[in-house]
């Protein structure tokens, strides 16, 4: 087997990809995946399992704050078709995120939050495993806990971990305090966001199986590996005793990142039993006991001169997590970039709550954090009297205005004056609450939107079989985001095949380890080491024809060089195979990477009863090289769909007595549904990064959520005049301020 | 407690896709569960078991329900139709090459429910059934935006393919109306 390996530390001048003859990579190809997604059958983690499979149903923790004294499990263990209930030391108490291979916190009768998994009641069917497990008994002491964010800000500290360097924690520079005296205009505002919980469609799942000392997972789960090496270790195995398999993933939006307590109660009781074991999760577990986006507390501070420059960014976030969790949401993420100011601060505290744990959720940081910062935009064009578009424009960056990186790309400033050109915005309302048709008033508000790109370590393996197909085989998985799709444009653009000579398998431990799903970096890695794979294959293929591969075309199945005119099936002999690897290098470091764009939106709110409509939405996006148009719009509306439900719907509501999710299901906690969504353009610039990878393109996955929101509430404000800061944007908030 | 001695287990024969399935079930099975974990009919799927996401959505003598909040002895006379049943890969229904097309879908996990919604949907509309949104409630009520999302919103996707599965739904419809259908 061959290797090749891709390492950015250089601008990446010529990109195969630009030079395929009949590409179609850029184009607005159907998922691959699409028949088998249509007629139901793409099989998802739940749908595994032989005859003699078990069932599973976990036992939870009915307080928030205490410990477990005793667990009767006599009544249980009586009922008919009951196998075991599993009080394992090993059964973890929350998920275990992206934090490496360590196992996640487990084997401890102390409760930290209502919810948290006791036991696994396990029966030879589905119905009996749910009867008996409400038929369990615990007892408990109530210990003192915090359930309240609100009540525990001064108690807030330092975040003990960066994640690994992804997060900056604190930064400063020049004088805040004494460049916001001078400022001729100031916002100086609290903005508030609750929990949030990522609802993924697909319940997480896992069908655990043992065959002698080897373990097999089938699971939902955005990074296998993680969940793989996790478990080895919480269960001592070697990490080669253990495969994950995810080919289908329901949606996860990062609560399927690591380990979660359904796996590990799986494997264990597959293992007591010795039959293949599934447990589920019920809606209610996913909401009470997956991970949810921290609430957060964020002060925001603009000082600007009366030009409308900035002359002061401060942007302090209070965060909530579980005592002892390294992560935290790091809302002032894209403050660090957005905009040139010399007097800068953006400080991160957590305080530590009885909550369930809290997690990555879709664009960390940029999701909530792009709220406050671009409500406060907005404010602040208001008080300069200002156009909020040319305030962006006047403080754009030439440089990163904290590090003095150059931009491998940035088109914001493109971004915005484009979809201010679509959206019609110097058409706009200009005097707030003063826009009417009958009984609805009419308001236009925009933001920015940013995403860091990120570039990290991948492997793939690529074959050309005897008979000139390819395939590739990676651990990386399509949690919907389009990876079977994209992977087999860029094989079939780079050996000239077409693309139904060309199969994705994808979410499987047993082959070369990915990215995973998440940070919008998983078609970026997993396709550039597609590409390094794909540019020595297709070396190893020249010099099979005899000819030298940068004269060589590729297309229609053939290598064509001057007169030579070959099949690719008559150079393979018995088949080719290459690993194609990526390692990060030295771009990602030098120069300030990430996604761009801006959004428009057209809100309309009944002035009588308080309704909140969104009517008209343009987005324009500049994300380097787009690799499938229609995958990626899908993406920026389902982004931009995200931000609209945490500015108008989605809050986790704890009981503040137990910390409980009082609204666990969804018909209680508000995603948006049709109805709530208008037709949605998205236009994504033409754009070329040379310095985030081969392919020439940055991650988009995420960055639809990043500011939509704000966007959102802007509009509301220009809509009624009403100024609500305390998200989402409830009916009850709005309504006292709305004149009828 | 009474209602753990309440298990009953009874012969049932269900018609699936017009195929007979005959099982001895538990009572407390649901509709759902008995097309997944009985006959192996994994297509229909389970996002809350709560009737509040739709991605359950079958079709029972032609009508759409969420087969979670049925139970399977409910349904011995009926005739059941579920995504299985629509299209398989080789041979699609054209609705579903509707949604490939229009990119109606990224997960996939909802995508059973939201067609088999739609199927339904589109009969009630056909057949003169008004909705919440429908301004006059005489005339056969028109397929525009704002009575197709309102119809499809009991099918949550949080993928938020909504606009592009409004976008499969139209042009379904325009092309059956085409054909004259």
């Amino acid at each position: 087997m061959s290797e090749a390996s891709i390492t950015m530390d250089a601008p990446f001048e010529r990109s195969l990809l630009d030079t395929a003859p009949a590409p179609l990579v850029g184009t607005s190809v159907s998922r691959v995946d699409g028949p088998f997604k249509v007629t139901g059958q793409a099989r998802y983690a739940a749908e595994h399992g032989s005859g003699d499979l078990a069932y599973g149903m976990l036992v939870r923790a009915p307080v928030g704050s205490g410990r477990i004294d005793r667990l009767d499990t006599a009544a249980a263990e009586a009922m008919p078709g009951v196998l075991a209930v599993i009080t394992d030391a090993r059964l973890i108490r929350n998920g275990g995120d992206f934090a490496g291979a360590a196992a996640p916190p487990h084997g401890s009768r102390d409760v930290v939050y209502f919810g948290q998994p006791i036991a696994l009641v396990v029966a030879d069917s589905f119905e009996r495993a749910r009867a008996a497990a409400s038929a369990v008994r615990l007892s408990y002491e109530r210990k003192p806990g915090v359930f309240d964010l609100a009540e525990v800000l001064d108690s807030a500290e330092p975040p003990t971990n960066d994640i690994f360097g992804l997060f900056l924690i604190h930064t400063e520079q020049g004088d805040v305090a004494g460049a916001l005296k001078q400022a001729a205009v100031v916002v100086d505002e609290v903005w508030t966001t609750p929990s949030q919980s990522h609802a993924p469609m697909e319940p997480h799942a896992t069908v655990a199986q043992w065959d002698g000392r080897r373990l097999t997972l089938h699971g939902s789960y955005q990074s296998p590996v993680t969940t793989r090496d996790q478990l080895a270790t919480l269960l001592g195995l070697e990490t080669a005793q253990v495969r994950v398999l995810a080919p289908f993933v329901g949606g996860g939006f990062g609560s399927k990142l690591g380990l979660m307590p359904e796996a590990a109660a799986a494997a264990i009781a597959a293992q007591r039993l010795g039959r293949p074991v599934k447990v589920a999760l019920p809606r209610q577990h996913v909401f009470e006991m997956t991970g949810r986006r921290p609430a957060t507390h964020q002060r925001l501070r603009l000082g600007a001169d009366a030009d409308g420059k900035l002359t002061t960014i401060a942007h302090e976030t209070i965060t909530d997590q579980l005592e002892g969790e390294m992560f935290f949401e790091p809302a002032g993420i894209a403050t660090h970039l957005l905009y040139a100011a010399p007097n800068r601060l953006v400080d991160h505290k957590v305080a530590r709550v009885n909550k369930l744990l809290g997690v990555s959720m879709r664009a960390p940081g940029e999701g909530v954090g792009q709220l406050s910062l671009e409500c406060a935009m907005d404010e602040l064009a208001e008080k300069l009297d200002l156009d909020p578009v040319e305030l962006r424009l006047r403080n754009e960056p030439e440089v990163h205005p904290e590090t003095g990186q150059a931009f491998s790309s940035r088109s914001l400033a493109e971004c915005l004056r484009v979809g201010a050109e679509r959206f019609g915005w110097t058409a706009r309302n200009r005097a707030p609450g003063r826009c009417r048709d009958g009984e609805w008033l009419i308001g236009h508000g925009m933001a920015a939107s940013a995403r860091g790109n990120l570039f990290g370590p991948a492997k793939v393996r690529v074959r050309i079989d005897a008979d000139g197909l390819a395939a590739v085989e990676t651990e990386m998985t399509d949690i919907g985001t389009g990876t079977y799709t994209i992977l087999s444009q860029i094989v079939a653009d780079l050996l000239g095949v077409a693309l139904d000579r060309v199969e994705v398998r994808l979410g499987d431990t047993d082959a070369p380890t990915s990215a995973g799903s998440g940070g919008s970096w998983g078609a970026t890695t997993a396709g550039s080491a597609v590409y390094a794979a794909c540019e020595k294959l297709r070396v190893m293929l020249a010099e099979a024809a005899g000819v030298t591969s940068g004269n060589a075309v590729f297309a229609d199945g053939m290598i064509v060089a001057g007169e030579v005119r070959r099949p690719l099936s008559e150079l393979v002999g018995n088949g080719m195979v290459v690993d194609g690897a990526t390692a990060p290098g030295t771009s990602n470091a030098h120069f300030s990477q990430s996604s761009y764009g801006a959004h428009f939106c057209e809100m309309r709110v009944n002035a009588v009863t308080g309704e909140m409509r969104v009517a008209r939405w343009n987005s324009v996006f500049a994300a380097g090289r787009i690799l499938n148009t229609k995958t990626a719009t899908s993406q920026a509306i389902g982004g931009i769909v995200f931000g609209i439900g945490g500015a108008l719907t989605e809050e986790l509501v704890h009981d503040v007595r137990t910390g409980k999710v009082v609204n666990r299901d969804l018909g209680e906690y508000h995603v948006p549904v049709h109805a709530d969504i208008p037709d949605i353009d998205v236009l994504y610039l033409e754009e070329r990064d040379r310095l985030a990878n081969p392919l020439l393109a940055k991650g988009i996955g995420e960055l639809g959520v990043c500011g939509s929101g704000a966007a959102v509430a802007n509009a509301i404000y220009n809509a009624t005049g009403v100024r609500v800061r305390d998200f989402p944007i409830t009916l009850d908030k709005l309504f006292p301020g709305i004149t009828p | 407690m009474d209602w753990i001695d309440a298990e009953v287990e009874a012969p049932l024969t269900l018609r699936v896709n017009g195929v007979p399935h005959s099982v001895r079930i538990d009572t407390r099975t649901t509709l759902l569960d008995a097309l997944r974990e009985r006959f192996g009919l994994t297509g229909t799927k389970k996002g809350c078991d709560h009737g509040q996401c739709g991605a359950c959505t079958v079709l029972v003598n032609g009508r759409r329900i969420n087969s979670c909040l049925s139970l399977a002895m409910m349904h011995a006379d009926d005739e059941i139709t579920t995504i299985e049943g629509v299209g398989a890969p080789g041979a699609l229904h054209p609705l579903q090459t509707a949604f490939i097309d229009a990119d109606g879908f990224q997960c996939g996990y909802c995508t059973s429910g939201q067609i088999c919604s739609a199927l339904g949907m589109l009969e009630e509309v056909a057949a003169g059934w008004p909705s919440h949104v429908s301004g006059d409630l005489m005339p056969a009520p028109p397929l525009d935006l704002g009575e197709i999302c309102e119809r499809m919103s009991g099918n949550l996707c949080r993928c938020a393919a909504y606009p592009r599965i409004v976008a499969a739904i139209q042009s379904y419809a325009a092309s059956r109306e085409g054909e004259g259908a």
